[in-house]
């Protein structure tokens, strides 16, 4: 095609300020500037690295939440199987004791555990989604229920405990560290470094991103639209399956109340980062920025003792709803 | 004169620092119908969102019988009795018909809904625009064409004293027209002020009265429509004569090979045993009534739609596409017909759309942003796209630009065969000789091309061969002097050509379609 009028203003960026991308670093300042005016032992390494080992769980379980969900789905059932894959973790080591001996070849057979269980949730979510063609609320609600109730079971209703001298041996992926650095901060950040690689630079993260936003267009454009929602569940589960493996370490037991609630704190930490729930737009450090804020509000409230510690998820609320409207208004001035 | 029902006087506005009209006046006289006619980007749907009351303008004023409109909400305007027929529908998808019909101002008798009352007069104004559709019918279930009868009837089942209406013609067939046209006729004639856009021309000539046409955002003329000749108003609308809208066809060799042949292709629910060859450097144009089947056929080789029988072979080869990526594999790459719903994602920007088809082509693990960039700059200069900045969404330019975009990205795959699918719907006459001289080139370079495409001069004009469709059926594969537009509509309509009787007990959205059609 010949151009018969060039065009004809400048093609330069549009300046201005862009709410969406830089709110939650903001709100992240703004909320380390409070705990250090409420109190100075805020900013002590001490606390810092607590404050971020706490947040590793919901962290990595945040950063494959958010492809789920910038691919247009939601994943309920990552709690559960949290539940679940450290029950049978626990299950599995204990069991082997007797045969292998406690050592490190039975913690790495757990973990082998862990990480498989996790894959196969991811796969079994994914497949009900893309395959059976069901929304994916649905499907994980019902797997939520289906994992919640197995680690019940599996524990009798009771505590799944790991055996003493595994729990000794194992104890290090939890409390242990290099350089100052907890290991739990290690994986987050290296989990994190990972998906914000697949999120922003591979394909398929730009193909997840154009799933959220029309499947229709993402089919039209010859994008295998089944196998990436699948790899998206799958990614999940791994995400999954790796805090499974530093959580247990932290109490070396699990039962029906283990990671309760986590999906929806996962969830919260997506949205807090700037990720659409409808999906077409992902932010992985964002998410990591609004699950540091999550763990910081509960760490701040406990400094300063002016607030009751119940009103924790007072405040968590009143934080998830301002961020969503924060995104509204920028999205409404587009 | 007497006094306007509508009136805008200097009307300015601008989005951020830029201003996309200029000072533009218009009126609407009691009992007119008042074409508004320009390129995609002149300035025409921002004019309407002015006059509907959706936009405020930057600064001028708009009267209604001579009191000025106030701009405090949507319903202020309709309150006034002014009405915008959106050209995206604005129908609730999961709702009935008459619950469209009647959403936001439901009939009531007490608290509770009449639901009685709306289902009468929802009935008696679609029996006015002989529109076949059950009131109880949902949304989602109707065709293109319906919904926009839908549309017109919820704004006519109102105290409506001007209907602004934005190419309400872009999806309907010409016997829906023609009832459209009576309707507005007989509008015009109870004193009802009417403002009509549309691309086709001819329209414009035959029912309204007068025409005002913008250019880039300013005001260029408005003249009673009577004085002008559609090639006229073109000339108005480009500011140059428009020569040669199509370039002279430059046939295949005659012993160019066959590249894609199909046999026997099912469809199910809409295309029957339908068959075809496409030759190297020919352009092979699909005509047929809208619910032919030529758009279901075409997703249906590409895999996009279940194919139950049916072969394909590409230079002689049995080829296998099972889902759209074998069929990019094999050098085949398709224009949808539907670029807001499935060609472009609207809220990103142009470089991901414009690489989204072919981004395995740049890098093998991580995507090479510098080379999308680039070839963002190629695309925006091969095929004129014109925009401010490159990082707006892709919603906010107009249809010209996105089709051009559109086009740039099925380009990216660099494909021997191209198929399109109503490649010029809803765009200017200056973008559509673009497009055309693109198909043309890129035809006489060796490329081949399936044509889709209701308008017939598009199909005359640029094809060398024409397979004609009907409810599901090839009737006719036209070629030479048969190539003109009384014998494509006799073996579109079925007066001429393959019986379709073979098809009975075969009932299909198609069929309905057509029924439709020829009520």
């Amino acid at each position: 095609m010949t151009p018969s009028v060039m065009p004809e203003a400048a093609r330069k960026p549009s300046s201005g300020f862009d709410l969406k991308l830089y709110g939650p670093f903001l709100a992240l300042a703004a909320l380390i500037v409070l705990g250090t005016i409420v109190n100075p032992v805020f900013l002590s390494p001490g606390n810092i690295g607590n404050v971020l080992t706490r947040t590793a769980f919901i962290g990595i379980i945040a950063v494959g939440a958010t492809f789920v969900i910038t691919a247009g789905g939601i994943d309920l059932s990552v709690g559960s199987l949290a539940a679940f894959a450290s029950g049978v973790m626990i299950v599995v080591m204990n069991a082997l004791v007797g045969s292998m001996g406690a050592g490190l070849p039975v913690i790495l057979v757990g973990v082998l555990v862990a990480l498989g269980l996790g894959l196969a949730a991811g796969l079994v979510n994914g497949l009900l989604v893309t395959k059976g063609r069901m929304e994916a609320f649905i499907v994980t609600l019902g797997t939520m229920g289906i994992f919640r109730s197995l680690v019940t079971y599996i524990a009798d209703g009771g505590t799944l405990s790991l055996n003493s001298e595994i729990r000794t041996i194992y104890r290090p992926v939890y409390y242990g560290g290099v350089f100052g650095i907890s290991y739990p901060i290690l994986a987050f950040a290296v989990v994190a470094l990972i998906g914000a690689l697949i999120m922003y630079r591979t394909r398929f993260g730009r193909y997840c991103a154009a799933i959220g936003s029309s499947e229709d267009v993402a089919r039209y454009s010859a994008i295998n639209v089944d196998r990436v929602k699948l790899l998206a569940f799958v990614l999940q589960g791994i995400c999954v399956a790796i805090a499974v493996v530093i959580y247990v370490p932290r109490l070396g037991s699990a039962s029906a109340t283990t990671g309760l609630l986590w999906e929806l704190e996962a969830i919260a930490a997506v949205i807090i980062g700037g990720t659409m729930l409808k999906g077409g737009y992902g932010r992985i450090w964002g998410t990591v920025v609004g699950a540091v804020m999550l763990t910081l509000i509960d760490n701040i409230l406990n400094l300063t003792g002016a607030i009751s510690v119940y009103l924790n998820g007072t405040i968590q609320g009143v934080i998830i709803i301002v961020a969503v409207l924060l995104q509204r208004g920028t999205a409404a001035r587009r | 004169m007497a006094e306007p029902l509508l009136a805008a006087f200097g009307v300015t506005k601008s989005f951020g620092p830029v201003e996309v009209l200029h000072g533009v006046d218009f009126t609407v006289q009691r009992g007119e119908v008042h074409a508004l006619v320009g390129e995609n980007g002149a300035g025409k749907s921002t004019l309407m969102k002015i006059l509907s009351g959706f936009h405020q303008p930057t600064s001028g004023a708009v009267r209604v019988d001579g009191r000025p409109m106030s701009f405090s909400g949507i319903g202020t305007a309709e309150a006034a009795g002014v009405v915008l027929i959106h050209q995206e529908f604005n129908l609730a998808e999961h709702l009935t018909v008459e619950e469209n019909i009647f959403l936001g101002r439901e009939l009531r008798r007490g608290p509770f809904l009449n639901k009685r009352a709306m289902r009468e007069r929802s009935l008696a104004v679609l029996a006015e625009l002989e529109c076949p559709v059950d009131p109880r019918a949902r949304v989602r279930d109707l065709a293109v064409s319906e919904r926009q009868m839908v549309e017109i009837a919820k704004a006519m089942s109102r105290e409506v004293r001007v209907l602004i209406m934005d190419e309400p013609t872009a999806v309907l067939t010409g016997t829906e027209s023609a009832v459209l046209f009576g309707l507005i006729r007989r509008l015009r004639d109870q004193g009802v002020g009417i403002v009509y856009t549309s691309h086709k021309l001819d329209e414009v000539r035959a029912i309204t009265d007068r025409v005002t046409v913008l250019r880039d955002g300013h005001h260029i003329a408005t003249r009673p429509t009577a004085e002008l000749t559609e090639d006229g108003i073109a000339q108005l609308m480009v500011g140059r004569a428009i020569s040669d809208l199509f370039p002279a066809k430059t046939p295949p060799a005659p012993d160019a090979p066959v590249v894609l042949e199909a046999l026997g292709i099912d469809v199910p629910g809409w295309v029957r045993g339908a068959g075809f060859d496409l030759r190297r450097g020919e352009i092979l144009g699909f005509a047929g009534l809208i619910g032919a089947g030529r758009t279901e056929l075409a997703e249906g080789l590409l895999g996009l739609r279940r194919r139950t029988a049916g072969t394909l072979s590409r230079n002689g080869e049995p080829l296998r596409v099972r889902r759209l990526e074998d069929a990019v594999a094999a050098g085949i790459a398709y224009l949808t017909e539907d670029r807001k719903g499935k060609g472009l994602l609207l809220a990103k920007g142009l470089q991901p759309n414009l690489t989204l088809l072919a981004l395995d082509r740049y890098g093998r693990v991580f995507v090479d942003e510098r080379r999308e960039a680039a070839a963002l700059e190629r695309a925006v200069t091969e095929f004129d796209i014109r925009v401010r900045t490159l990082d707006v969404p892709v919603g906010s330019l107009s249809g010209g630009n996105q089709q051009k975009l559109l086009l740039a990205k099925t380009m990216q795959v660099d494909p021997e065969i191209l198929i399109v699918d109503e490649p010029t719907r809803g765009i200017d006459i200056g973008t559509k000789q673009q497009i055309y001289r693109f198909l043309h080139e890129f035809a006489r370079r060796g490329g081949s091309v399936i044509l889709i495409s209701s308008e017939m001069p598009e199909i005359i004009g640029l094809s060398h061969r024409v397979v004609v469709m009907r409810s599901g059926v090839v009737t006719g594969i036209l070629e030479g002097d048969e190539v003109e537009e009384g014998e494509i509509v006799r073996y579109a309509t079925g007066l001429k050509g393959r019986t379709v009787d073979g098809l009975k007990g075969f009932t299909s959205k198609g069929d309905a379609h057509d029924a439709v059609g020829h009520a």
